[in-house]
Protein backbone atom coordinates (compact mmCIF):
# COMPACT_ATOMS: atom_id res chain seq x y z
CA UNK A 1 0.00 0.00 0.00
CA UNK A 2 1.04 3.55 -0.99
CA UNK A 3 1.94 5.86 1.67
CA UNK A 4 -0.86 7.98 2.97
CA UNK A 5 -1.37 11.82 4.33
CA UNK A 6 -3.33 11.72 7.19
CA UNK A 7 -6.20 14.50 8.54
CA UNK A 8 -7.36 14.26 12.04
CA UNK A 9 -10.52 15.69 13.26
CA UNK A 10 -11.84 16.39 17.09
CA UNK A 11 -15.73 17.41 16.53
CA UNK A 12 -17.17 18.92 19.15
CA UNK A 13 -20.90 17.85 20.03
CA UNK A 14 -21.84 20.71 21.60
CA UNK A 15 -22.34 23.08 18.87
CA UNK A 16 -24.53 22.29 15.65
CA UNK A 17 -23.85 25.54 14.23
CA UNK A 18 -20.03 24.36 14.13
CA UNK A 19 -20.59 21.09 12.17
CA UNK A 20 -19.09 21.37 8.59
CA UNK A 21 -15.85 22.95 9.96
CA UNK A 22 -13.59 19.67 9.24
CA UNK A 23 -15.45 19.22 6.00
CA UNK A 24 -14.61 22.09 5.40
CA UNK A 25 -10.53 22.32 5.86
CA UNK A 26 -10.58 18.76 4.07
CA UNK A 27 -12.31 20.56 0.73
CA UNK A 28 -9.75 23.30 1.11
CA UNK A 29 -6.98 20.90 1.80
CA UNK A 30 -7.73 18.62 -1.02
CA UNK A 31 -8.34 21.68 -3.37
CA UNK A 32 -4.82 22.47 -2.89
CA UNK A 33 -3.70 19.16 -3.59
CA UNK A 34 -5.34 19.47 -6.60
CA UNK A 35 -7.87 16.42 -6.52
CA UNK A 36 -10.61 16.50 -9.00
CA UNK A 37 -13.71 18.53 -8.09
CA UNK A 38 -16.35 16.16 -8.46
CA UNK A 39 -13.88 14.14 -5.89
CA UNK A 40 -14.22 16.74 -3.83
CA UNK A 41 -17.89 17.48 -3.63
CA UNK A 42 -18.73 13.69 -2.62
CA UNK A 43 -15.70 13.98 0.06
CA UNK A 44 -17.29 16.82 1.46
CA UNK A 45 -20.82 15.68 1.49
CA UNK A 46 -20.28 12.53 2.76
CA UNK A 47 -18.19 13.76 5.56
CA UNK A 48 -20.44 16.40 6.22
CA UNK A 49 -23.35 14.45 6.88
CA UNK A 50 -21.17 12.29 8.56
CA UNK A 51 -20.18 15.11 10.87
CA UNK A 52 -23.76 16.49 11.79
CA UNK A 53 -24.33 12.73 12.81
CA UNK A 54 -21.75 12.92 15.10
CA UNK A 55 -22.98 16.03 16.50
CA UNK A 56 -26.97 15.32 16.70
CA UNK A 57 -26.67 11.43 18.30
CA UNK A 58 -23.21 11.15 19.63
CA UNK A 59 -22.12 13.99 21.44
CA UNK A 60 -19.38 14.44 18.79
CA UNK A 61 -16.54 12.01 17.91
CA UNK A 62 -13.11 11.89 15.67
CA UNK A 63 -12.42 12.22 11.75
CA UNK A 64 -9.47 10.71 10.11
CA UNK A 65 -9.11 11.27 6.58
CA UNK A 66 -6.24 9.36 4.83
CA UNK A 67 -5.38 10.04 1.31
CA UNK A 68 -3.32 8.22 -0.60
CA UNK A 69 -2.81 7.83 -4.82
CA UNK A 70 -6.13 6.01 -5.73
CA UNK A 71 -8.43 6.30 -2.61
CA UNK A 72 -9.58 8.97 0.37
CA UNK A 73 -10.32 7.20 3.20
CA UNK A 74 -12.66 8.78 5.43
CA UNK A 75 -12.75 7.34 9.40
CA UNK A 76 -15.92 8.76 11.83
CA UNK A 77 -15.18 7.04 15.67
CA UNK A 78 -17.94 7.68 17.77
CA UNK A 79 -18.49 6.80 21.63
CA UNK A 80 -22.27 7.58 21.07
CA UNK A 81 -25.63 5.42 21.83
CA UNK A 82 -24.49 2.77 18.93
CA UNK A 83 -27.37 2.04 16.26
CA UNK A 84 -29.49 -0.53 17.30
CA UNK A 85 -31.21 -1.02 13.55
CA UNK A 86 -28.42 -0.08 11.09
CA UNK A 87 -30.85 -1.50 8.51
CA UNK A 88 -33.75 0.94 9.10
CA UNK A 89 -31.35 3.91 9.80
CA UNK A 90 -30.07 3.46 6.33
CA UNK A 91 -33.57 3.36 5.20
CA UNK A 92 -34.35 6.91 3.23
CA UNK A 93 -36.45 8.93 6.06
CA UNK A 94 -35.77 7.44 8.69
CA UNK A 95 -34.86 9.50 11.59
CA UNK A 96 -34.13 9.60 15.06
CA UNK A 97 -33.23 13.21 15.03
CA UNK A 98 -34.83 15.58 17.67
CA UNK A 99 -36.91 18.31 16.81
CA UNK A 100 -34.76 21.25 17.02
CA UNK A 101 -32.50 19.93 14.62
CA UNK A 102 -35.19 19.31 12.00
CA UNK A 103 -36.39 22.73 12.73
CA UNK A 104 -32.79 23.97 11.16
CA UNK A 105 -33.74 22.06 7.79
CA UNK A 106 -31.96 18.55 9.08
CA UNK A 107 -32.92 15.24 10.87
CA UNK A 108 -34.80 14.16 7.52
CA UNK A 109 -33.45 10.78 7.53
CA UNK A 110 -30.99 11.16 4.70
CA UNK A 111 -27.38 11.20 6.23
CA UNK A 112 -26.77 8.05 6.22
CA UNK A 113 -28.23 7.38 2.74
CA UNK A 114 -26.36 10.06 0.91
CA UNK A 115 -23.26 8.42 2.77
CA UNK A 116 -23.37 5.60 0.99
CA UNK A 117 -24.55 7.63 -2.08
CA UNK A 118 -21.47 9.71 -2.37
CA UNK A 119 -18.88 7.03 -1.31
CA UNK A 120 -17.96 3.68 -3.32
CA UNK A 121 -17.95 1.59 0.31
CA UNK A 122 -19.18 2.57 3.15
CA UNK A 123 -18.66 0.22 6.22
CA UNK A 124 -20.87 0.58 9.67
CA UNK A 125 -19.13 -0.94 12.77
CA UNK A 126 -21.82 -0.20 15.91
CA UNK A 127 -22.31 -1.34 19.31
CA UNK A 128 -25.00 -0.25 21.45
CA UNK A 129 -23.83 1.56 24.40
CA UNK A 130 -20.94 1.37 22.84
CA UNK A 131 -20.30 3.80 19.56
CA UNK A 132 -20.14 3.97 15.73
CA UNK A 133 -17.11 3.75 13.71
CA UNK A 134 -18.09 4.72 9.90
CA UNK A 135 -15.27 3.93 7.23
CA UNK A 136 -15.99 5.36 3.79
CA UNK A 137 -13.86 4.82 0.62
CA UNK A 138 -14.26 7.29 -2.02
CA UNK A 139 -11.86 6.25 -5.07
CA UNK A 140 -9.65 8.93 -6.82
CA UNK B 1 -24.38 29.71 -19.60
CA UNK B 2 -24.57 32.68 -17.20
CA UNK B 3 -22.40 33.84 -14.22
CA UNK B 4 -22.83 34.86 -10.96
CA UNK B 5 -22.03 37.92 -12.34
CA UNK B 6 -24.39 38.12 -14.71
CA UNK B 7 -27.09 37.87 -11.81
CA UNK B 8 -25.65 40.60 -10.52
CA UNK B 9 -26.13 42.84 -13.18
CA UNK B 10 -29.48 41.96 -13.68
CA UNK B 11 -30.19 43.56 -10.45
CA UNK B 12 -33.11 41.59 -9.48
CA UNK B 13 -31.68 40.45 -5.93
CA UNK B 14 -29.76 42.53 -3.31
CA UNK B 15 -26.42 41.28 -3.33
CA UNK B 16 -25.63 40.78 -0.01
CA UNK B 17 -22.14 39.14 -0.36
CA UNK B 18 -20.10 38.81 -3.23
CA UNK B 19 -17.50 35.93 -3.21
CA UNK B 20 -16.63 34.05 -6.33
CA UNK B 21 -18.73 35.99 -9.04
CA UNK B 22 -16.88 34.63 -12.10
CA UNK B 23 -18.27 31.05 -11.46
CA UNK B 24 -21.42 29.41 -13.51
CA UNK B 25 -24.44 28.61 -12.89
CA UNK B 26 -25.59 26.22 -14.90
CA UNK B 27 -29.10 25.28 -12.84
CA UNK B 28 -31.83 26.56 -10.44
CA UNK B 29 -32.14 24.50 -7.29
CA UNK B 30 -35.29 25.03 -5.02
CA UNK B 31 -35.20 23.25 -1.60
CA UNK B 32 -35.25 24.01 1.86
CA UNK B 33 -34.58 20.86 3.46
CA UNK B 34 -30.77 20.97 4.27
CA UNK B 35 -30.83 17.57 4.28
CA UNK B 36 -32.23 17.25 0.79
CA UNK B 37 -30.44 19.99 -0.63
CA UNK B 38 -26.99 17.82 0.52
CA UNK B 39 -27.64 15.41 -1.53
CA UNK B 40 -29.41 16.69 -4.47
CA UNK B 41 -28.25 20.34 -5.01
CA UNK B 42 -25.98 20.34 -8.49
CA UNK B 43 -22.93 21.21 -8.14
CA UNK B 44 -22.76 25.10 -10.02
CA UNK B 45 -26.84 25.77 -9.23
CA UNK B 46 -28.04 28.80 -8.04
CA UNK B 47 -30.25 27.54 -4.70
CA UNK B 48 -32.82 29.15 -3.84
CA UNK B 49 -34.18 28.72 0.08
CA UNK B 50 -35.88 30.07 2.98
CA UNK B 51 -33.70 28.50 5.27
CA UNK B 52 -31.17 31.20 6.58
CA UNK B 53 -28.88 29.76 8.83
CA UNK B 54 -25.53 28.71 9.38
CA UNK B 55 -26.16 24.85 8.73
CA UNK B 56 -27.33 26.79 4.80
CA UNK B 57 -23.63 28.20 4.43
CA UNK B 58 -22.01 24.69 5.26
CA UNK B 59 -23.80 23.12 2.91
CA UNK B 60 -23.84 25.28 -0.15
CA UNK B 61 -20.06 25.27 0.44
CA UNK B 62 -19.63 21.96 0.57
CA UNK B 63 -22.18 20.92 -2.14
CA UNK B 64 -20.31 23.41 -3.80
CA UNK B 65 -23.26 25.78 -5.43
CA UNK B 66 -22.55 28.84 -7.28
CA UNK B 67 -24.82 31.36 -4.82
CA UNK B 68 -27.35 31.32 -2.71
CA UNK B 69 -30.57 33.21 -2.95
CA UNK B 70 -32.61 33.80 0.20
CA UNK B 71 -35.86 34.07 -1.19
CA UNK B 72 -39.72 35.74 0.60
CA UNK B 73 -37.39 38.12 2.82
CA UNK B 74 -35.27 35.50 4.60
CA UNK B 75 -32.20 36.80 6.07
CA UNK B 76 -29.21 35.68 7.44
CA UNK B 77 -28.09 36.41 10.98
CA UNK B 78 -24.75 38.74 10.86
CA UNK B 79 -22.33 36.79 11.80
CA UNK B 80 -23.44 34.36 9.37
CA UNK B 81 -23.10 36.64 6.45
CA UNK B 82 -19.32 37.03 7.91
CA UNK B 83 -18.87 33.50 7.51
CA UNK B 84 -20.53 34.01 3.78
CA UNK B 85 -17.21 36.00 3.35
CA UNK B 86 -14.86 33.97 4.69
CA UNK B 87 -16.08 31.21 2.56
CA UNK B 88 -16.65 33.43 -0.37
CA UNK B 89 -19.94 32.35 -0.78
CA UNK B 90 -22.25 35.00 -2.40
CA UNK B 91 -25.48 35.63 -0.91
CA UNK B 92 -28.30 37.65 -2.43
CA UNK B 93 -31.54 38.64 -0.78
CA UNK B 94 -35.00 38.37 -2.08
CA UNK B 95 -38.67 39.31 -1.35
CA UNK B 96 -40.02 37.23 -4.00
CA UNK B 97 -41.34 34.15 -3.52
CA UNK B 98 -39.31 31.11 -4.12
CA UNK B 99 -40.53 30.23 -7.54
CA UNK B 100 -40.22 33.75 -8.98
CA UNK B 101 -36.93 34.33 -7.54
CA UNK B 102 -36.14 31.02 -9.14
CA UNK B 103 -37.72 32.04 -12.40
CA UNK B 104 -36.07 34.91 -12.52
CA UNK B 105 -32.78 33.01 -12.16
CA UNK B 106 -33.79 30.80 -14.79
CA UNK B 107 -34.13 33.01 -17.60
CA UNK B 108 -30.82 33.76 -17.42
CA UNK B 109 -29.79 30.67 -18.16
Amino acid sequence: MSECLTFEYQVSGDDFTRAGEASSDVKNKLKMMGVDSGVIRRVAIAMYEGEINMVIHADGGSIKVLVSDDNIRLILADTGPGIPDVEKAMQQGYSTAPEEVRSLGFGAGMGLPNMKKFSDNMQIDTEVGVGTTVTMDIHL
Amino acid sequence: MASVQNLIEKNCFELKNAGKTDRDITKVFCCDLLSIAMGKAPGDSAWVTVMGNRNTLAVASLADVSCVILAEGAAFAPEDLDCAKKEEITVFYTELPVFEAALAVHALL
